[in-house]
């Protein structure tokens, strides 16, 4: 920023007739109006992090989730999230989340992911 | 497993016995447990105290008062940073000893920029790697530290960086009972992407929050981190709310929010008046959440003494205000080890300053008159600056301009702050939107998620999840063979085995002293001097670690550290005999049946006789209380006088104090005391019993008495002497 006096005198002005209890109000509705954008955000949105973090409250190991998210993540699939596609997999194939998971990693049933998820791509 | 008992070391090899089958026994933050207003322990009433402990130490003056350790209704915290874990596992049993219920495990150098979870023990650099491994044997030792001392401990790591949602499942499975989590910290500090910190931190936290864990914000680190860290009030204020608000809105309860809040300055500024408006402004903005008091760090240098200065006033700050959680730190960043005796110190600085002012707001108020104005200048500031960020376009547009960590007094800008793009940093790029059809069958997963109709759980479509079933966690062991704890105990075990002693810092065996010095030279010549003293005492390594000019010619101090090249057997050293002690019954069956008479007091030209009457007072557990009858003469008696007083009161024995002399006076006045008795022809008729703090059993032998008993002597063990000697006799 570019560097400026303390003007506080000045701009405190208007401020003069609120009383404390007001001034907290103002203080948090205006915290409010920076949070509620960030918030959302992080409500639509997902990360590598957070995609491993649901494998792993699914049972798999740390190195499982790391390799099959960043498999994922490579061919742009994150968004319908890593539990999500293990999970449709072993509906799929009538095998368990752990085998999907493997067989994942392993670079094999990624045609039925793109099978299962073809279409719904775009929200 | 096997309780802890208190004559030995931990034992590692338990902790990491069957690991992988260990859950934890309870989850969520623990509070202490505040007694009733005005509970008497030893005759004193207290305001502010806790439950007490089954096993501590206490302050080091507690024995003048009845041994008591009463604790603060604050939660003390200790931060433990050796590296490895098995080393931070000896170090959590000393503190929670002294107090400390809430323990700090710092995470090794660059954990924070680590892609996903580490596993095994890999050693660390200034903290361990926290690991599933790690974080489960430390919690799995505090379960057993907690039982030795009788309360609950926290165990708490950091959840930031870019792995914050994987850490925070890790914590909550592991039962981590608090955490750090701040998003800011990320983008600021540690030059992570602020998208992703911020997408991060809202699953994070809602994790946390479903563990009851505690979290703590990271604002503090504006005020270590700002040249003119006073003037960054305002933003810590913003910093602060937003993380507050942004936990609150991702699923945790204000309860479990603590801020953590530095007093921001230190003297020789004027720093109680600007501390304490601070402190009262951020308690009146943020009711209902928790304070974290932490301790200054911004202005702490190597000085020892220095540190506990500040931090006796940062916690005379907190009794002042409020605090939840009151931190403790040590100055050793500035000295290259933490020390196991520093982290101690810490500890008891904050316990005796609290303990010191219980209450005290009893008696003193903040003049509201006085203070209301600067407060109010203080909420405005950080209110004028939200408004700027708002208008800037909000949070992520206002960390691009550097509107944080500036050394300005806002609105005042120096154009100095932190400055981060929205595009860049590290994890940049991979924040994905969620598609419609994006689901995460598990439990408390923040934001869009959807899961089929007609589930009662968010797990029900996966047959469960791990925080519903810690049995579907899976334990990775070691993954590299060369760095880890089975490695690293090989050398100590043998060690231990051979009955080895080296003295240590914060590892076994590391071999590491602290030596201090006064050089009479200027700094420069006293530095180099110091050094080669160390070399030619045989230590390895030597460094200076603090240096205080006392005068620019007149001399130096110098605290310096360096290693010991060799081991002290166990088996070779001789210690000097203890007197045992007769059991209780024996004595006061004994005393009941023959009356024992003494004749007792401070021998020579000395006043001190505290001492003495805590051998004396039934009220100390004295020999009063098994029935000897005593005969006190006061301070500074003469040798004669004492020997007359035991023939006229016809005394079992003499109990003379004295303290040990550069002039040996103590030696001339034993020997006086022998040869009065001898000449007047009574020397056989009672014992001649000498006391000091230096005083030992051999020093008075040699000098004709029949027994001497130095530091640590209770009245039993005096009685015990008494008795058996008649028994003899009898």
């Amino acid at each position: 920023m570019i560097p400026r006096k303390d003007d506080f005198e000045v701009k405190a002005k208007r401020f003069e007739k609120m009383s404390d209890e007001e001034l907290e109000k103002y203080f948090w509705n205006l915290t409010e109006k920076i949070v509620d954008p960030l918030i959302d955000l992080a409500y639509k949105n997902t990360s590598p992090s957070i995609e491993r973090s649901v494998l792993l409250r699914m049972g798999f190991s740390s190195l499982q989730a790391k390799a099959l998210v960043d498999k994922i993540f490579e061919k742009g699939l994150l968004g319908k999230g890593a539990g999500n596609i293990v999970y449709r997999v072993s509906k799929d194939q009538n095998i368990s989340m752990e085998q999907a998971g493997t067989e994942l990693i392993q670079g094999r049933l990624w045609d039925v992911v793109q099978r299962i998820f073809e279409g719904v791509n775009k929200a | 497993m096997k309780e802890l008992n208190i004559n030995e070391k931990i034992n590692i090899d338990e902790i990491l016995n069957d690991l992988e089958n260990y859950a934890p026994r309870r989850k969520g933050w623990h509070w202490r447990k505040p007694l009733k207003e005005g509970t008497e322990i030893n005759g004193f009433k207290y305001f502010q105290i806790s439950e007490p402990l089954k096993n501590s130490l206490p302050l080091p003056s507690a024995h003048y008062f009845g041994n008591i350790d009463p604790q603060p209704e604050v939660n003390i915290t200790s931060e433990i940073a050796s590296g490895r874990f098995e080393e931070d596992i000896r170090r959590m049993r000393m503190a929670a000893w002294y107090g400390a219920d809430h323990i700090m495990v710092i995470r090794t150098l660059g954990q924070s920029h680590m892609d996903g979870l580490i596993e095994g023990t890999p050693e660390g650099i200034g903290g361990i790697p926290i690991t599933r491994k790690q974080i489960r044997a430390s919690r799995k030792a505090l379960d057993l530290i907690e039982d030795e001392v009788g309360r609950p401990i926290n165990l708490h790591s950091y959840i930031s960086g870019i792995a914050g949602p994987e850490v925070a499942v890790l914590f909550a499975e592991e039962g981590i009972n608090g955490a750090h989590q701040d998003p800011q910290y990320n983008v600021l500090y540690r030059g992570i992407n602020m998208v992703r910190s911020f997408v991060d931190a809202a699953v994070a936290k809602k994790i946390m929050a479903s563990a009851d864990m505690l979290q703590i914000d990271g604002a503090h680190n504006a005020n270590a981190s700002a040249k003119k860290a006073w003037n960054v009030m305002p933003e810590l204020l913003v910093q602060h709310a937003v993380n507050s608000l942004y936990s609150v809105k991702a699923g945790m309860k204000k309860g479990n929010i603590a801020l953590s809040t530095v007093p921001p300055t230190t003297s020789p500024s004027p720093e109680m008046r600007i501390n304490m408006i601070y402190a009262l402004t951020i308690r009146e903005l943020f009711k209902g959440y928790r304070f974290r008091a932490q301790m200054n760090t911004r202005y702490i240098e190597s000085d020892l003494m220095d540190a506990t200065r500040i931090h006796v006033l940062n916690a005379a700050l907190s009794r002042l205000t409020s605090a939840d959680l009151q931190s403790t730190i040590t100055p050793d960043e500035g000295r290259n080890v933490p020390w196991h005796i520093n982290s101690i110190r810490g500890i008891e600085t904050a316990k005796h300053t609290l303990i010191s002012m219980d209450g005290i707001k009893k008696y003193v108020k903040i003049d509201e008159a006085n203070v209301r104005e600067d407060i109010r200048n203080l909420k405005i500031r950080a209110i004028l600056m939200l408004e700027e960020i708002i208008e800037m376009g909000g949070f992520f547009n206002a960390v691009e301009e550097g509107m944080f960590v500036d050394n300005g007094f806002y609105p005042e800008r120096m154009g100095d702050g932190i400055v981060r793009q929205k595009d860049g940093g590290i994890g940049a790029g991979t924040v994905v939107p969620r598609d419609q059809d994006y689901m995460a069958p598990v439990c408390e997963h923040f934001g869009y998620n959807n899961l089929p109709a007609g589930i009662i759980k968010d797990c029900d479509p996966v047959g469960g999840c791990t925080l519903c079933h810690h049995n579907k966690i899976k334990f990775l062991n070691e993954l590299d063979e060369d760095d880890n704890v089975q490695k690293r105990l090989l050398d100590i075990r043998e060690y231990r085995k051979k009955d080895l002693i080296k003295p240590e810092t914060e590892w076994s065996y590391d071999g590491v002293i602290q030596i201090d010095m006064t050089i009479p030279e200027s700094s420069e010549y006293a530095e180099a001097a110091a050094i080669e003293i160390c070399r030619k005492m045989g230590l390895e390594d030597p460094e200076v670690i603090s240096i205080k000019v006392l005068h620019p010619s007149e001399g130096t101090y110098v605290e310096l550290k360096g290693k010991v090249p060799f081991f002290i057997n166990k088996k070779d050293l001789v210690l000097p005999k203890k007197t045992e002690a007769l059991s209780e019954d024996v004595l006061f069956d004994f005393c009941k049946k023959r009356v024992i008479k003494v004749v007792a007091g401070t021998v020579g030209n000395d006043e001190h006789n505290v001492g003495l009457r805590e051998i004396l007072d039934i009220k100390h557990g004295g020999i009063e209380k098994y029935g000897i009858k005593y005969v006190y003469l006061g301070t500074s008696i003469p040798p004669e006088k004492m020997i007359d007083s035991a023939i006229e009161v016809g005394a079992d024995a003499v109990l003379a104090s004295m303290i040990v002399t550069h002039n040996d006076i103590h030696i001339a006045n034993m020997k006086k005391l022998n040869d009065i008795a001898v000449e007047k022809g009574v020397r056989d008729k009672f014992l001649l019993i000498v006391g000091g703090t230096q005083i030992s059993n051999d020093m008075a032998i040699e000098n004709s008495m029949d027994a001497g008993f130095g530091r640590g002597t209770k009245g039993a063990h005096v009685a015990s002497f008494i008795v058996k000697n008649m028994m003899k006799k009898a």
